[in-house]
């Protein structure tokens, strides 16, 4: 019960992994694109939480990698959260010019290549 | 100063992450699930918050939930979805999905519970309740001349930026 109520990092590494985890099935058994995209943002943010708590955690240990500047973690979250914007840019583009074509936002009919 | 009521914001706010993932997957109104994701987002700043990053907290308020889950609702409401909402919500390989995500999640509780047995994994430090100064650190490790180690990532990541701006605006026209 103490492990419960006292709060370490482990707690934010788990929270991340399920967060994961429900980005990932999200991504492999919805039909809908857009839902599809908001999935990989949920698996985006997911690792930015392990990132910042990670950041945190190197922010009390001693020596040259830790300290009170060790912000490498957050960052890292920075770029990532940049990175995720111009991704969803050019997804939601894509979908914008599938939907054009085939009037359909189902990921199992983009099947032109099927061979 | 010490922090109070942790684990009670820290299980709250848990909570309505997890509670807003569920949400995502599995509505089938596009809308319900970008506003689940909003809160999610939402929650999730608040999480950088406890853990002592206010300006990334900030960043995902403002770039995030503000702008990339906005961008997704004007597409949602560009694509006509009412029809995809009366269709099938789950694809033909939705077990398969499934079990994939079930042996990913069996994996990371088997690391989770296996490295911790009889030793504290992420043993706590002398934590620095430093947050005063935490935008002017970032600062200092984007732009400074001496202890800056990431300006070029940064000015790739403007390149980057840029790509996406005219690859988005490339893909959503109507006549090359």
């Amino acid at each position: 019960m103490d492990a419960l109520l006292h709060i370490t990092t482990l707690h934010y590494l788990v929270l991340g992994a399920a967060l994961f985890l429900l980005g990932v099935i999200g991504v492999l058994t919805r039909r809908n694109v857009v839902i599809v995209l908001m999935s990989i943002e949920l698996i985006l943010n997911a690792v930015n939480l392990n990132l910042v708590a990670f950041s945190r955690y190197w922010q009390g240990m001693p020596g040259h990698l830790g300290g009170p500047g060790a912000l490498h973690g957050q960052v890292f979250a920075i770029f990532v959260i940049t990175d995720a914007a111009a991704e969803a840019a050019v997804g939601l583009g894509i979908l914008i010019a599938f939907f054009r074509n085939k009037e359909t936002v189902n990921v199992d009919e983009v099947n032109l290549l099927k061979w | 100063m010490n922090p109070v009521a942790t684990p009670f914001f820290f299980y709250l706010l848990a909570g309505t992450m997890i509670i807003g993932g569920i949400l995502v997957i599995t509505r089938k109104n596009a809308v319900h699930s970008a506003l689940a994701l909003i809160t999610t987002l939402l929650a999730q700043a608040a999480l950088y918050l406890m853990l002592y990053a206010p300006f990334v907290a900030g960043v995902q308020i403002i770039l995030y939930a503000g702008g990339i889950m906005v961008l997704f609702l004007f597409v949602i409401m560009l694509i006509s979805i009412e029809r995809a909402a009366k269709e099938r919500q789950f694809n033909k390989q939705w077990l398969v999905g499934i079990v994939a995500a079930a042996a990913l999640g069996g994996l990371f509780i088997t690391i989770y519970t296996t490295t911790t047995k009889g030793k504290e994994l992420f043993p706590e430090g002398r934590m620095t309740y430093g947050e005063s100064q935490n935008t002017q650190q970032i600062a200092a490790l984007l732009f400074d001349r001496g202890a800056g180690q990431y300006m070029f990532a940064f000015e790739i990541a403007s390149l980057l930026l840029l790509v996406a701006i005219i690859g988005a605006v490339v893909m959503a026209k109507k006549r090359i």
